[in-house]
């Protein structure tokens, strides 16, 4: 399997032997920021028709079709209508807070990407708790949705920002809990160490039944915590018009909704990391011949197509369920998934201490 | 009928009485109130169920029809109270022995400018605070000078108004608010994604939890009634297409019934088969649609495109025979415009087939899914009691478990020699509500199969009686009809005085009533289910706003 690191590490060397270390770490900051940016507005874009097209067959209907060849360039005519839409100016607001919080949940998504897997050697930062900067680094978005709804002087603001507060703290718990059992299981924070952890089986396989019950409450308890239905409470555009950024226009509103596809794939690329193996391909003990063939699907490959595989379960689910009701959210998350995943992380931790995994 | 003749003269010997289709007691306000406790509460009569309040303005006197029906024996009684006193006209409320009469009185205050001494909450339904004058009387000033095009906002909107009897006679106004200052009041709509259509509720909240809903209605009302009265008989057709445009059928056949009803028209057997078919084609695109306008409210949003997906098929049927998808214009006094396309019965037979299977794709997505049963189960109940009380029929009252079907209860054109059932539900919450439709979608389906094989039996050719006159005058008296729309009993009142144009028409609709029990369905419970509870009521704005 190719290895990235051959290609950062010649880059590196080159740069340091015709400049100080310093400027060198500062260059590479520097293309890491743009290609990061890059690749996430992308991804956005390829988000966006993802979900349209999907739910689209889910709805029997053919999606956006016009603009472009099967509607490819449909996104991008709504990227550039969305830019230069005009940022309507409220009277009676917070101004400094509301112009803040849309920057606060996009910084929070997009530091979040410093820690994927994207491929084998392809990743921005790696240390040994990676895992934990990750969830740390997610849930500073919770506080920017905060600060739209309260800034925005609005009451169905409001109403979302207090559904959202209770919400992702909520389910920030189960992401949490499941995400700790398998790392009990893989004995490791690191991501790069979780991913060879699973060089010889993933940990969903590794881990059997505690791993399954783990991905099954992970799966709810990230589309909850990232406000997508059937827990979209915080937007419920049927109650409260749009919830948290019912007052945003233009690219402010932007990002919130690009915010919201880029956490999709962040949750996406977490379980694909946690679960399914990250960029490692899909080995299976004493099948060489098959293990080589899958080696030579590059190690992005691998990851983006997890993560989609992810995110499609999330999406199917997000198109085919009704809303859950506030008080039944909050219920499901305190009476059933975090006392389930308590238990859950005891078993793992029986199951790791015995020896019962593979 | 004489019966209950006997028994109102001996507990109001002043009351005069006028026989017709239905018997009219005509009786004096001071004895109203009393007279009103007995025709509900004496279980001779028993008339529990008041299906509406028609103002009225006989230039010489301001007054109100009321007509009653007793659930128990299907009886009816039409009671006519009026006042002579056009500068401040008074009548005694019933709003406390009919809870429907809380919404119709404030229809009547707004029309017409009758108080009525006992309402809690005595304003403007429709039109906005400062309006000048009330429309339906009949010396109304209609210069626009009066009522310009207001652009700022309705002054007071809080404020309303009780009127009190004293001992001594006199009548005391007590000023009141509609909500207090101390409250967190939420406003849903006019613009907003699920009030369908133009709709306002106000809401007074507690964290997540309702604690009082106000509908303010009349953003898209056309003053079909007081426009009626300007037009002829064939010209006023067209606006009931225009009401609940989701019984379009229905309502232009209960107009077309009680025109020919007055005129004593006999309607071809041909026609009396297009009609019900009509209405009940009409009807399951109605249930789909509501079907599909829940699920979409609820955050199920793939379900919308499955109940519209048959619904499409249902409106290209329309489109065949009727030249249009929504505002039909297919009855016409005496019978149909035309006859049915050639299509028609292969059509609406290709729907009856499909539709079972789809039904079970329905409740596939939707009515078996865990959120959709926490959301609905157990949420915005309506007891019997409540419903008769609030006037809420339909699928809505039958819910509850009310026999209100006018098809059954009342039937006219075939329906009594078609083989269908009436559904009802006993548990009266929003889940019943939603059974009640889908399960009526079957009872369409097989009604719809039968009169598929009535039609290509009839030999008759007629689809329009052949002697509709060219001038169509009804002569002097009043009529009374009602038909089962899609969304309840839809009632249609005329009153002739002999000239080309009706002297007064009313549409009872059953969206205003249902409107009226949304405060009562949904206190007490949270804020999404609000949108479950006015979903699965299904009100449609236009019959509101008439």
């Amino acid at each position: 399997m190719f290895d990235f690191g051959t290609i950062t590490t010649w880059f590196d060397n080159l740069l340091e032997s015709v400049m100080p270390g310093w400027a060198a770490t500062v260059i590479e900051c520097v293309i890491i920021g743009v290609a990061l940016l890059l690749v996430y507005a992308l991804l956005a874009l390829f988000y966006i028709l993802y979900e349209r097209k999907l739910c689209a067959w889910f709805q029997c209907r053919l999606g956006p079709m016009r603009v472009g060849p099967w509607g490819l360039l449909q996104v991008f005519a709504d990227m550039f209508k969305i830019l230069i839409k005009e940022l309507i100016r409220l009277e009676n607001i917070d101004r400094f807070l509301f112009a803040l919080a849309p920057y606060l949940v996009i910084i929070a998504s997009m530091v979040s990407f410093a820690v994927l897997p994207w491929g084998n050697g392809l990743q921005i930062i790696d240390f040994n708790i990676g895992v934990f900067f990750m969830i740390a680094a997610s849930s500073v978005g919770v506080l920017g949705i905060l600060l739209a709804g309260w800034s925005s002087n609005n009451k169905y603001t409001l109403i979302g920002a207090m559904r959202s507060g209770a919400q992702m703290i909520s389910y920030e718990l189960s992401v949490g809990l499941s995400i700790m059992t398998m790392v009990v299981l893989a004995g490791t924070m690191s991501v790069s160490g979780l991913v060879a952890a699973q060089a010889d089986g993933w940990l969903i396989f590794k881990g059997h039944i505690p791993a399954v019950i783990a991905f099954v409450i992970y799966l709810i308890a990230a589309t909850g915590e990232t406000n997508r239905g059937p827990f979209d409470l915080p937007e419920a555009e049927h109650e409260l018009t749009a919830g948290y950024h019912t007052e945003y226009s233009g690219i402010h509103f932007g990002y919130f909704y690009l915010a919201e596809y880029l956490n999709l794939f962040i949750v996406s690329g977490i379980a694909s990391l946690m679960f399914l193996g990250g960029w490692m391909p899909l080995h299976i003990p004493g099948w060489d011949g098959f293990n080589m063939i899958m080696d030579y699907i590059p190690s992005v490959i691998w990851f983006l197509g997890k993560a989609f595989f992810v995110s499609f379960i999330i999406i199917w689910f997000k198109w085919s369920f009704p809303r859950v009701r506030i008080d039944q959210l909050l219920a499901l998350e305190w009476k059933y998934l975090m006392p389930i995943g308590l238990f859950n992380l005891l078993l793992m931790t029986l199951v790791v201490v015995y020896g019962w995994h593979f | 009928m004489a019966n209950i003749q006997e028994t109102i003269s001996k507990l109001c010997p002043s009351a005069t009485f006028e026989e017709g289709e239905v018997l009219r007691v005509t009786v004096d306000d001071k004895l109203w109130h009393d007279l009103a406790k007995q025709l509900k509460e004496n279980p001779e009569l028993g008339f529990d169920y008041l299906v509406g309040i028609i103002g009225c303005d006989w230039k010489e006197s301001l007054g109100c029809v009321y007509y009653f029906t007793s659930t128990k024996t299907q009886e009816h009684v039409s009671v006519k109270v009026a006042t002579t006193d056009r500068e401040n006209p008074m009548l005694h409320s019933v709003s406390d022995l009919w809870r429907v009469a809380l919404i119709q009185e404030r229809e009547v205050y707004d029309f017409y400018g009758i108080v009525f001494i006992g309402h809690p909450d005595m304003r403007r339904l429709f039109l906005r605070t400062d309006w000048v004058g009330f429309p339906l009387r009949k010396d109304y000033d209609a210069n626009p000078e009066l009522n310009p095009i207001r652009l700022e906002q309705e002054p007071d909107e809080d404020a309303t108004a009780a009127y009190v009897e004293e001992s001594d006679g006199t009548v005391k106004k007590i000023d009141r608010k509609v909500f207090e200052d101390n409250e967190y009041v939420v406003n849903f709509g006019p613009q907003h994604p699920s009030t369908h259509g133009v709709m306002r509720l106000r809401t007074s909240i507690d964290g997540e939890t309702l604690l009082k809903v106000d509908p303010v209605a009349g953003y898209i009302h056309r003053g079909i009634e007081k426009l009626c009265e300007s037009k002829t008989y064939p010209q006023t057709l067209m606006f009931t297409d225009r009401m609940d445009y989701m019984s379009a059928h229905q309502n232009r056949h209960c107009l077309c019934m009680c025109i020919e009803k007055a005129l004593g028209i006999e309607v071809p057997r041909r026609a009396k088969i297009i009609r019900v078919m009509m209405d009940e084609l009409m009807r399951l695109s109605s249930h789909l649609l509501s079907y599909g306008c829940m699920t979409m409210d609820m955050g199920a949003t793939t379900a919308f495109f499955y109940g519209f997906r048959e619904r499409e098929e249902i409106l290209d049927i329309f489109e065949k025979t009727c030249g249009a998808r929504m505002s039909l214009h297919y009855n016409v006094i005496g019978g149909v415009v035309a006859d049915v396309h050639p299509d028609f019965i292969k059509d609406v037979r290709a729907i009856c087939s499909i539709m079972p299977s789809r039904l079970k794709e329905y409740h596939k997505l939707f009515t078996g899914n865990v959120i959709a049963q926490n959301r609905t189960k157990g949420v915005g109940v309506l007891s019997m009691e409540d419903a008769i009380n609030y006037g809420v029929t339909g699928p809505s009252g039958r819910a509850t478990g009310w026999h209100c079907d006018v098809r059954k209860t009342a039937p006219y054109s075939i329906y009594d020699e078609l083989d269908f059932e009436e559904i009802t539900e006993t548990a009266g919450d929003s889940f019943a509500r939603y059974m009640v439709r889908m399960r009526e979608i079957e009872q369409c389906v097989k009604l719809l199969e039968q009169l598929c094989d009535l039609l290509e039996k009839e030999e008759g050719n007629e689809y329009i009686a052949p002697k509709v006159p060219k001038i169509i005058k009804l002569p002097v008296g009043h009529w009374f009809q009602q038909v089962e729309a899609s969304r309840g009993a839809f009632g249609v009142y005329i009153e002739s005085t002999g000239e080309k144009t009706p002297y007064r028409m009313h549409f009872n609709s059953p969206c205003l009533n249902i409107l009226g029990s949304v405060d009562l369905a949904c206190r007490g419970y949270k804020i999404a289910d609000l949108i479950t509870i006015t979903a699965s009521l299904d009100y449609v704005i236009p019959d509101i706003d008439r």
